[in-house]
């Protein structure tokens, strides 16, 4: 089964302008609510991909961690213009730590 | 959780059915697990690579625009970046990591024009660092696509392996144990059953020959 599929950024004014030079849809939100709106309406659309940046993601984790269980859409924290806070990185090592019971890849290799 | 059964040659032998089976299981299911996070541990291995390398290449294509901003005017940044000459198609589908359903995209670039040329604007009104940001942004665009598609399969993964390793759990210290410890309550009382018959037979013997002498 596949079926053409768009690419959306969610995230600040400045750290998403770029990603329209590439044809990529952005959409620019200020709140939190305008995000989790604008996360649920592309999720409900033909988005597969949808990167949130990380000033924003931070805000509505826990709408982020919904489409956790589904295979599509996936949706993604990048880092913003402000400077990554290692968000994506925390939430990949809890992942982990769910699965495997103990945080040993982490601890073990540093987490660099 | 206690197994109860009625202690009888036909219970002990649909008891002993079930251990084996509940071994075969175990063992089964704890191959695909360890196969699983065998997957798993690469998979969060390339999440990391590519992790790395978005943030840096990110981080320098933020910095070209926000260098741009400062060298033109906003305005003309915006318009400069108004309408995009290419565009993305995505195509996703479904693979199977272990009998775990994950994405699977492939894309590419479809440009109008030229090519050669990625810009949606003339070089006329624009900074170089717009151009150089943009061209980091074009370049790491494969690397998150890929990351997408890695990211998801961890997390995907994840849950899976949290459920099998609970099965696994689930046989090796409760089912597998209750079996053994019902089998053993059977075959105990089996024997018990056969000493009372055997002592009730002697003293029977025992009567007859009193009475016959």
């Amino acid at each position: 089964m596949a079926h053409m599929h768009k690419i959306a950024v969610i995230g600040d004014e400045g750290s998403i302008m770029g990603f329209r030079a590439l044809g990529v849809d952005t959409f620019a939100v200020a709140t939190a609510h305008e995000a989790r709106e604008t996360l649920r309406a592309a999720a409900r659309g033909q988005y597969a991909i949808i990167y949130v940046t990380e000033g924003v993601a931070s805000d509505i984790i826990d709408t982020i961690t919904e489409y956790g269980h589904k295979p599509l859409p996936v949706v993604l924290t990048i880092p913003d213009s402000s400077g990554k806070k290692g968000a994506a990185m925390e939430k990949i090592r809890r992942t982990v730590e769910k699965a495997l019971g103990a945080d040993i890849l982490f601890g073990k290799e540093g987490n660099a | 959780m206690e197994i109860r059964v009625s202690p009888n040659r036909m219970q002990l032998l649909a008891l002993k059915r079930r251990h084996s089976m509940a071994v075969r299981g175990h063992k089964l299911l704890k191959d695909k697990l360890d196969e699983m996070l065998r997957r798993f541990l690469e998979l969060v291995k390339r999440d990391r690579e590519l992790r790395a390398a978005i943030d840096e290449s990110l981080a320098q294509a933020f910095q070209g625009f926000l260098l741009a901003r400062a060298a033109m005017s906003s305005e003309a940044v915006d318009v400069a970046l108004m309408y995009p000459k290419e565009h993305i198609s995505l195509t996703a589908s479904q693979k199977s990591i272990m009998n775990v359903a994950v994405p699977s995209f492939s894309w590419s670039f479809e440009r109008q024009g030229d090519e050669s040329n990625i810009y949606p604007y003339g070089f006329a009104y624009t900074s170089s660092e717009l151009d150089s940001a943009i061209k980091l942004l074009s370049e790491s665009m494969s690397s998150l696509v890929e990351l997408a598609e890695v990211e998801k399969s961890v997390e995907l993964m994840a849950s899976e392996i949290e459920r099998t390793r609970r099965r696994v759990n689930a046989l090796e210290y409760v089912l597998i144990p209750d079996l053994e410890r019902a089998t053993k309550y059977v075959t105990m009382k089996l024997d018990e059953a056969e000493r009372g018959n055997l002592t009730r037979l002697m003293k029977v013997k025992e009567m007859v020959r009193e009475r016959g002498v």
